[in-house]
């Protein structure tokens, strides 16, 4: 370094020190944890308090009495959680459905990953309709032609799980191939176009359900799957559901 | 601000920030020190995890969240305080009371600016404005196109706050609403390309408005490995430049420490996110010398 630089530095120095520029030298980051090793703000925790003890009655205010546990996992074609659940799609959703279109809902399809949570035996509270439907997901009603339908029961047929169905019926032979469809007693007919009450999330392509693609129209209901839940078990006194003969696969 | 080199713990950068060193003892010489603390995806988990939760036992929550930030404003009275979006949604609190909790607590906190996730629309743009009054804090978007909609003049592209003299513009971003929130739910709020909108932000905030810091509060998402054509935080900072650090938010990407990438003009920068539902809370400081001479051998970055 000569001179001359010395010097162009001192007036840089200078000139810097007497406007007052200031320039970003270092920056230094990171992210530090909230743990319990903090202390809680008693100010902000006392104003929580209210709202916290509302939501938590409000959760806990009992709506029904459940006599049993109910699991997704008890069955394998059809369970009685899930057999509830698409039930109480059905018959929370046709009215407003029949008041809004003229038409009735033919079948409903849920998604067994969707049952987030089992049912205990006793009260059951709007905090077991949270549990159980933790998800916003609302309910729509698609138009699909026959050839979907048949699409949907193929892959009922191939998942060999107890998606959730109301109204509708299938039997697997002995080998868990398709045998039968039907719909009220009559069996399904391919070239007619069926009312299939779904939530968003498998409207939209969740789980693969990709048959809900091509459709004839779609009614966005407004009634999300836990207000159904909350409205169905306000309705009821007690909730007894079973699993019964909805999906089977008939032995030898 | 001068050539920005991200400077490893290496001899050669320790004895040219002593040359500095030598200069700025010469001569009176002032430093400032400006802290950015930030969240994102809080999901108005208002509450801590329980001691039996699976994933995140005793973690989180507002109260200490409070405590922590309290200490660090007292430390350090020249701090920000931000939020990259998606306050609403995930817990009870949010069903019942529609977001009215989650900002109040925020304007008790002393939250600046926040930016707009999706599930900020969950109740409706409607439902959004409704919370407004909460709000003690500033709304951005500078992508988010509101004038046809109950939102216009309630966002603002951007804001500038002057802390210690120094100018820190903050702008935000929001990610593509459609095919993720419903219609009916953003209604006519319009979408415009973020990058091109970054352009125009940098334009305005470092060359006609002179900040010494720009942030941008970004809801993109940090990066899309299986599609890489989406916009992300990770692409926005190598295609823009004059952003010094961008906070990101909607992929609930939990870091290890900030990544430190090279804008389009090859100067380092931050990315950071701190994962979600209040678990984290993020911390950069960026420290100024009126010293040029420091600068001039660019900035150090410490992650």
């Amino acid at each position: 370094m000569n001179y001359k630089h010395i010097f162009l530095l001192f007036c840089i120095v200078t000139f810097s020190a007497c406007t007052k520029t200031f320039y970003n030298t270092k920056i230094e980051g990171k992210q530090i944890n909230i743990s319990d090793s903090l202390e809680l703000s008693q100010q902000i925790e006392d104003f929580i308090k209210p709202y916290r003890a509302h939501v938590n009655k409000n959760l806990d205010s009992v709506l029904a009495y459940a006599v049993d546990t109910y699991s997704k996992r008890d069955g394998n074609y059809n369970t009685a959680i899930g057999n509830m659940m698409a039930d109480a799609v059905y018959e929370e959703s046709n009215p407003i459905f029949k008041t809004r279109t003229g038409d009735d809902i033919d079948f409903v399809l849920l998604n067994h990953g969707g049952i987030r949570a089992i049912i205990s035996k006793g009260n059951v509270t709007i905090r077991t309709a949270y549990e159980v439907m933790p998800f916003e997901n609302s309910v729509v009603v698609v138009k699909l032609k026959g050839a979907q339908v048949k699409e949907l029961i193929d892959y009922l047929v191939n998942a060999k799980r107890a998606h959730p169905i109301s109204k509708l019926n299938i039997v697997l032979d002995a080998e868990g191939r398709f045998k039968s469809a039907g719909l009220n007693g009559q069996p399904l007919d391919f070239d007619k176009t069926y009312n299939v009450a779904t939530n968003d999330y498998l409207y939209n392509g969740g789980d693969r359900m990709n048959f809900f693609q091509t459709n004839q129209g779609v009614q966005v209901l407004d009634y999300k799957i836990r207000n159904v839940l909350i409205d169905y078990f306000t309705k009821i006194d007690t909730l007894s559901p079973v699993r019964d003969n909805r999906f089977i696969q008939l032995k030898n | 601000m001068k050539r920005r080199e991200f400077i490893q713990q290496t001899a050669a950068a320790s004895a040219l920030i002593g040359l500095g060193g030598m200069g700025l003892t010469s001569f009176t010489s002032a430093t400032k020190k400006i802290t950015i603390l930030h969240t994102n995806d809080v999901h108005s988990h208002i509450d801590a995890f329980g001691p039996d939760d699976g994933r995140n036992p005793n973690q989180g929550g507002v109260a200490r969240r409070a405590t922590l930030i309290e200490a660090i404003r007292k430390d350090n009275p020249n701090t920000l305080l931000l939020d990259a979006g998606d306050i609403f949604q995930g817990t009870p609190y949010f069903n019942y009371y529609g977001g009215e909790l989650e900002f109040k607590l925020m304007s008790m906190l002393k939250y600046d600016v926040a930016t707009i996730g999706n599930h900020d629309f969950d109740n409706g743009i409607d439902g959004l404005y409704a919370q407004l009054p909460h709000a003690d804090f500033d709304f951005v978007s500078a992508n988010y196109d509101f004038s046809n909609t109950i939102m216009d003049t309630h966002v603002k592209p951007y804001r500038i706050i002057v802390k210690d003299g120094i100018k820190i513009g903050i702008f935000g971003l929001g990610i593509m609403l459609e095919g993720l929130v419903d219609k009916k739910m953003y209604k006519e709020t319009v979408y415009i390309d973020p990058t091109e909108t970054s352009q125009e932000m940098t334009r305005i905030l470092k060359e006609d408005k002179k900040c010494d810091l720009v942030i941008c509060l970004s809801h993109l998402g940090y990066n899309y490995r299986n599609i890489p054509d989406r916009i992300c935080d990770l692409k926005l900072a190598k295609t823009t430049k004059d952003i010094d650090l961008i906070i990101g938010g909607h992929t609930h990407t939990f870091l290890d420490k900030p990544t430190v990438v090279k804008n389009m003009e090859g100067k380092n920068m931050l990315v950071n996110q701190v994962g979600c539902y209040g678990i984290n809370l993020g911390k950069i400081d960026f420290y100024f010398d009126s010293n040029k001479n420091k600068s001039a051998n660019g900035t150090s970055i410490v992650v």
